[in-house]
This record gives structure tokens, sequence and C-alpha cells, in this order.
């Protein structure tokens, strides 16, 4: 009985985590290590590093945090933001990271994804989506750069046209982040997920709008996603892991204890 | 207590040091033979794919070194599957690869059996990735766990068999855990797997062969 997934994310900016609204604003949350150990703690299932300036100023950044994080949790987590080619990868893998996650690098020059997949296997190769439901042409377009607003970009590519795309090239893992619903806390994108989990061969991980125990529940009902990531419902305190784990356990959902 | 991580240059070997050294005991992490066969107990680790790291295994100068330990050896994960005769798992770019076109790659042939590319099923997604939970029997590396919860990615494994000691479900079933003698691998991350696989480490620790 493989178990849903419960993901903090941890938005980190110049070694500490944040949190914005819609990908803006970033306000400090805390320190990255007492973070992560508490949510090992509490019964996260993975956790998720995003470090949000590092693909849009486009500069190396100061990583020695994945050391000091994967020093202390017995829980597997994934890196993101600024990877540009398999040196870099190697590095964070080599600080104990489990797998590495792609999103704006893998638009500009998709071959990344092959190379890291090549070098590394499917299992340590996360692609990231940032996905935003154009409300004139309803149609859901792929961004870039999102973790700066100056640098923001929309790409060619409909996301289910790139989802196809990065599993051709052997992701082993999506996290779809639906932007209209990122830091709104008004529920994940339950339409958007349910209809890219149909031709989604590998683990679909649902990413923006969690506010409520309910989202969880639906968005492992409807769309049936692999899990659920979420980030301030956590950071805040509004929705304690242990209390939502039972209550998905309770809606017979498959949850590890 | 003299525990030697075998450096095979492909594997993520920090947080299976980091493991150990949570348990209090610090691992020597290493790819010289003399070290190797001077081990209390030898871990060998292993991430991406079967013949990238038999080639490195090869190129270490190690596979008959490993081949003749009579300590215990434990493979975690891709380096459980090495400790079998043969995988499927031959090709670059496994994802793209299919079982049909791929060949087979010689393992160290120390755990009878071969590993096998999961078959899709139910609609379920591939790699296996998540936390199963898993079916232990009385082998002393599950000594005090009870239908334990591991952290499983892989999207080959091993064929329920005669040196299956633990087994998990997902599209088939198949080996959660093979050993064979002073032998033993397990498919999922001990060192990622909470406390259930902290204990695993920890009861590894104190089998004596």
């Amino acid at each position: 009985m493989l178990a849903k997934r419960i993901i903090p994310c941890l938005d980190v900016r110049d070694g500490q985590v944040v949190k914005g609204v819609q990908f803006r604003n970033h306000e400090i949350v805390g320190d990255i290590v007492p973070l992560a150990t508490r949510y090992a703690e509490e019964g996260a299932d993975e956790l998720v590093f995003y470090d949000i300036t590092a693909s849009a100023d486009n500069r190396v950044v100061d990583k020695s945090w994945v050391s000091r994080v994967a020093e202390v949790i017995n829980i597997p987590f994934a890196v993101a933001g600024g990877i540009q080619n398999v040196e870099q990868a190697r590095e964070i893998l080599a600080m104990g990271a489990d797998k590495i996650s792609v999103n704006s690098l893998a638009l500009r020059r998709p071959e990344l994804i092959n190379e890291l997949v090549d070098e590394f296997g499917q299992q340590c190769v996360v692609i990231g989506i940032d996905s935003f439901f154009n409300a004139d042409t309803g149609r859901y377009e792929v961004y870039k750069f999102t973790g700066d607003e100056s640098r923001t970009e929309k790409t060619t590519w409909e996301t289910a046209d790139w989802v196809n795309e990065v599993i051709a090239r052997g992701a082993g893992e999506i996290v779809l982040n639906c932007m209209n619903q990122d830091g709104v806390r008004q529920g994940y994108d339950i339409a958007q997920l349910a209809s890219i989990r149909q031709h989604c061969s590998v683990p679909l991980i649902a990413s923006g709008g969690a506010g409520a125990e309910q989202h969880f529940i639906d968005v492992f009902q409807q769309a049936n996603v692999d899990g659920a990531l979420a980030a301030s419902v956590f950071h805040k305190g509004i929705i304690p892991i242990p209390t939502l784990k039972a209550t998905l356990r309770n809606e017979n959902i498959a949850i590890r204890p | 207590m003299n525990l030697v991580i075998v450096n095979t240059r492909v594997a993520n070997l920090a947080s299976v040091d980091f493991a150990f050294r949570r348990l209090g005991v610090t691992p020597i992490i290493s790819a010289d033979s003399d070290v190797i066969k001077a081990a209390s107990h030898v871990v060998l680790p292993g991430v991406g794919t079967a013949s990238a790291a038999m080639r490195s295994l090869e190129s270490l100068g190690l596979v008959s070194v490993l081949r003749e330990l009579t300590q215990p050896v434990l493979g975690i994960c891709l380096g459980m599957q090495m400790l079998t005769e043969r995988s499927a798992e031959a090709g670059a770019g496994s994802a793209v690869a299919t079982s049909e076109t791929a060949g087979s790659v010689n393992c160290l042939g120390v755990i009878p059996g071969g590993i096998e590319r999961m078959q899709a099923a139910d609609g379920k997604p591939l790699p296996h990735m998540g936390w199963n939970r898993t079916e232990v029997s009385d082998h002393p590396l599950f000594e005090g766990l009870k239908q334990p919860w591991f952290y499983f990615v892989h999207s080959f494994a091993a064929p329920i068999s005669e040196q299956t000691i633990a087994s998990c479900e997902y599209t088939q079933e198949f080996s959660a855990a093979i050993a064979h003698n002073n032998f033993m691998g397990v498919q999922f991350h001990p060192e990622r797997s909470g406390a259930d696989g902290a204990r695993v480490l920890k009861n590894f620790l104190e089998i004596k062969c």
C-alpha cells in the first residue's frame, strides 16, 4: 500500500525559509534546519527546498545548507533552484539530497533533463512546472523564472505538452504548481491536476492552493495525485501535519502513520 | 565496530553516512580493497544505473573483493540489485530504454536471482516512489519491526524468491529485501525511512557472521 505523500515546501532565499503570496512579497519564516527537523518529526513524508532566487538571479548560490539538512533529517528531500548542469546536480546530491528538481532551466534547455537522467537515474530527477490558467484563452500556460516577478516570463508551452515532453525525456516525477492558486489557500486546482494526471505516467505532486484539510482530501480523492505539497499552512501552523494525516486516514486515504 | 561504506563513486554516500552517524557509529568511506576486507560490516550503497555501477566497481578493481567478503554486507537500493546475478537495467537513460531492447548486465552474483523492470499496471505511475508498508520476515535485519513503512524509489526490482526476506506490493509483489549467507540487500532506503529505517541499520550492525 503506497502512501500518499504530504510534502512541506520550504522556499529558501539567502539561506532562510521565506514565503510570498502568489510568488511576491517574500517574508522570512525561519531558519532551514530547525524547520526541516520539525517537519520530519511531525510526520512529513518528504521535503522540498526551492532556492527561489537562484534561477532568476543566474548566480551560483551557497548550498552548504543541503548538507546540514541531510545530516539531521531521516526522510527524503529534494532541492530545486538554479541547477544548470550535471556538475551542479552532482554537488547537491553528494551533499545528501535525494533528488534534484529543475524548472526554468529545463525550459531554457530541455536536453538538461536527459543529461541528468543519464547521469543520476530517473529516480533523482524531478521537474517543477509553473502553470498559469489564462482565463482569456482558456489554456494552461507554462511560465519560467517565477522566483523573481520582474523576470517572470510566459513560455510558448502549453502545460499538457510540456508534461509529455519532460516525461519523454526521462523525468522521474512532476511537481505541478498551479500559479493562480499559489499562496491564496483556496484549494488545489483539481480540474487541472485531474486532467494532467490522465496522461502523466510518473508520480505527480500537486502544488499551490492548500488552505484547509478538505483541500488535501479533495486533491487525493478527485485528482489522484501521489503527493500534495504545501507551504504556508504548515509554516504558519494553520494545519498541523499529525492532525492532517489523521483526517486523511479517516477518509480511507493511504497515509503513513 | 568497523563499518565501511564502499565508495562506488556513483552513489549518494552522504545520506547513508549521516544515518549511521545518527546511530553513533562513524563509518569509513573507502574504495580500498584492504580497508573493505578488514571491515566488520560493509555497506554497498547505490544510485544510478546497474551498468554504470558495475563499470565503476570493475574500474576500482572491487568485483572479486566484494564477492569474497565473509562479514555482514548490506546492499542498499541499487547496491542490493548489484548483489544479485544480473540486472535488466543495462543502458543509460533507463527511462526511455525498454526491457525488450535492453540487454542485461552481470552483477556480483552473491545472492541468487536477478533484477527485472517493474511492469506498469492499474494505471499506476512508475517509478515506484514513496513510502510503502512492507511485510517482513523474522530475519534479524527486521528485529523489532512489524509491518514497517519504508521509503522506496525504483523502477527495477527483485521478484519474490527463496531469498526474499521482506516483501512489498506496487503494481506487483516484489522483494523489499533479499539475503543469502552473509549478504543482505534492501530495495528501500533505510537511511531515509524514519525510525523504521534507522532500526534496520541498527539491526544490521548487530548481525555477526
